[in-house]
């Protein structure tokens, strides 16, 4: 039976994930149209190239017009559905998604009118800037709300003001170059740069199939298959550093990637496996019904060390003393104390009991010994004492497991993709492989589905927490009624569906006119 | 003035000659209705009740940390 809880992260859910359609091409797309414009000035303006890049750039239009927006539904969920949150983040989460803002509507929307009303009335060289500018803009708009889920998944850079019952911001440089908030940006803009070169590749694919404009197919497939490359090799580089850093931060999202319920020191890496369903933590029935393995790669994935230790499932939920590691039972009990502290606070302050209120503001407060002890022992674990049992810590492994799998898969699949793409297209002989082509076609679903994947694999995988360790989902809910979310939640799903069937049905009319000759 | 109004006209002319965008135009603006003047007054208006002040704030979610 789905509760409010449910219904709330399934809204998110669909809206983040219909939302995600949109930017990922977004944002790799603009590239690619900047990309060819400068080819076009650099080959003395040869028509061919202004003409492709003008395609390219309708394209780039329907998407960016059907999906600008879409986000803000999110912020409107931040504010109904899961108030204790966003008071809780504060100003951590709000000052980044207001810069966003600020940058998606000043920067794009100006640039953006350049590039579309400016060929020419503008310079040559102005209207290349503006390209490359919208560009930019909306990979600087993207910084901010990674940069705020960054955070989530490792919160720095910020104290809990008892007084105020929230988190400050106390250092903005280490919210906006912590490591994981540098890795995700790479990784998420990368992504979305795939995205784009598979959707160019695969849509020219289709013009070489119907034997239609060749030659522009053949430029844009060049452009997109060097770009692809590219980026899929970044994104493979950096999705080789956030898992280290999910080990070092989120190690119970790093074990639901590989269903590893018992730690061990050269661990092996489960390749592709059939998850056991009746496989629970404090059963002893096996955990996969079959598996390929390759051993002691997970050690060496995990922590760039073939005998490194990695810690299950069982390691983290009872505690392993032997690796230092505390069980989520004892976790429970600090963050109970912590917010056990917090109620105090909350009846010193409703009986004007200064001594109790300066007492327990000193704890609070991290400058002071007493402070910082108490942040280490307790605070630090806030967000357990809200967990019933210590097996609560465990995210839904399945759906992580083989989300992570078809990421990675797909991700190993592109960048072989690309290298066969760019050898064709070199020797001009892509056109005779029809088969190819259709494998072209048939990946611009496949890049969604591995862009989905990645998310889910980011964000059920650091379940129960919103932010980590310190608010478990089930905190960061409001009290309303379920049924405004229920049907909001169909609202949205009508809503984005229409969006979607509209952006499709718009673009393959404009794919279907193909580019036109320019002068 | 002369820069300004080449500014108008520059968008007005962009405007003006746009295709595809019209029906994108359209799109957008439907969409923004949809979410602002029914999603937005309808669904979620905000549940919190009013605050007079940030102390007033602050003990009401204190009590939504500590049940």
């Amino acid at each position: 039976m789905f509760e409010l809880i449910d219904w709330s992260r399934a809204q998110f859910a669909l809206t983040a994930m219909y939302h995600w359609i949109f930017v990922s091409l977004t944002l790799g797309l603009g590239f690619i149209c900047a990309i060819m414009e400068s080819i076009y000035l650099k080959k003395k303006k040869d028509p061919k190239w202004k003409s492709a890049t003008k395609f390219w750039m309708k394209l780039f239009a329907i998407n960016f017009a059907v999906g600008v927006a879409t986000g803000i539904i999110l912020e409107f969920q931040f504010g109904t559905n899961w108030s204790n949150y966003s008071y809780f983040v504060g100003d951590i989460f709000g000052a980044p998604l207001a810069i966003e803002g600020m940058f998606a509507f000043f920067m794009e929307a100006t640039f953006i009118a350049v590039m579309y009303f400016g060929w020419d009335k503008v310079s040559d060289r102005f209207h290349l800037t503006a390209t490359w500018l919208t560009a930019f803009g909306a990979t600087l708009s993207a910084i901010w709300i990674l940069v705020a889920n960054a955070w989530m998944q490792y919160p720095i850079g910020m104290e809990f003001n008892v007084e105020m019952a929230r988190n400050e911001m106390v250092d903005f440089f280490a919210i906006v170059f912590s490591e994981v908030a540098i890795v995700k940006f790479w990784h998420s803009i990368m992504s979305g740069a795939l995205t784009a070169a598979v959707f160019v590749t695969g849509v020219s694919a289709w013009f070489l199939l119907k034997k239609r404009n060749m030659d522009f197919a053949y430029k844009s497939i060049k452009v997109a298959a060097i770009f692809g490359i590219v980026a899929s090799l970044v994104v493979a580089y950096t999705g080789d550093q956030s898992g280290i850093q999910v080990a070092k931060y989120q190690p119970a999202k790093f074990a639901a990637f590989e269903a590893l319920y018992e730690g061990k020191e050269g661990a092996d890496l489960t390749v592709v496996g059939i998850l056991n369903p009746d496989k629970r933590v404090d059963n002893d029935e096996d955990v996969f019904l079959a598996e390929v393995k390759v051993e002691k790669m997970l050690s060496l994935l995990a922590v760039h060390d073939i005998d490194a230790f990695v810690p299950g499932f069982e390691d983290l939920v009872y505690g392993n003393s032997e690796f230092g590691i505390m069980g989520a039972d004892e976790k429970i009990e600090r963050g109970r104390h912590a917010i056990h502290e917090l109620k105090n606070y909350n009846e010193a302050v409703a009986n004007r009991d200064t001594v109790n209120i300066e007492r327990i503001a000193l704890l609070f407060d991290r400058s002071t010994t007493e402070g910082d002890d108490f942040y280490t022992n307790y605070f630090k674990y806030f967000g357990y004492g809200y967990l019933e049992s210590p097996a609560d810590i465990i995210p839904p492994i399945d759906l992580t497991f083989y989300s992570f799998r078809i990421m990675v898969g797909l991700g190993v699949y592109f960048i072989f993709m690309f290298i066969l793409v760019l050898w064709l297209q070199r020797k001009k002989r892509l056109e005779k492989y029809k088969f190819v082509n259709y494998i072209l076609m048939l990946s611009v679903p496949l890049v969604y589905v591995s862009s989905q994947a990645g998310w889910v694999v980011s964000e059920v995988g650091r379940q129960p927490w919103t932010v980590q360790d310190q608010l478990p989902v089930s905190a960061a809910l409001s009290s309303i009624n379920s049924m405004n979310v229920v049907t909001t939640f169909f609202l949205f799903a009508i809503l984005f569906t229409i969006l979607f069937i509209a952006e499709m049905k718009i673009m393959c009319a404009q794919i279907k006119i193909g580019p036109k000759e320019e002068d | 003035m002369p820069i300004f109004n080449k500014i108008v006209n520059f968008y007005l002319d962009g405007f003006r000659e746009m295709r595809v965008g019209k029906k994108l135009w359209a799109l957008v603006l439907i969409k923004l209705f949809i979410m602002f003047a029914i999603l937005k007054v309808f669904f979620f208006s905000s549940k919190t009740p009013d605050f007079d002040n940030s102390t007033e704030e602050a003990s009401y979610y204190r009590e939504q940390y500590i049940k």
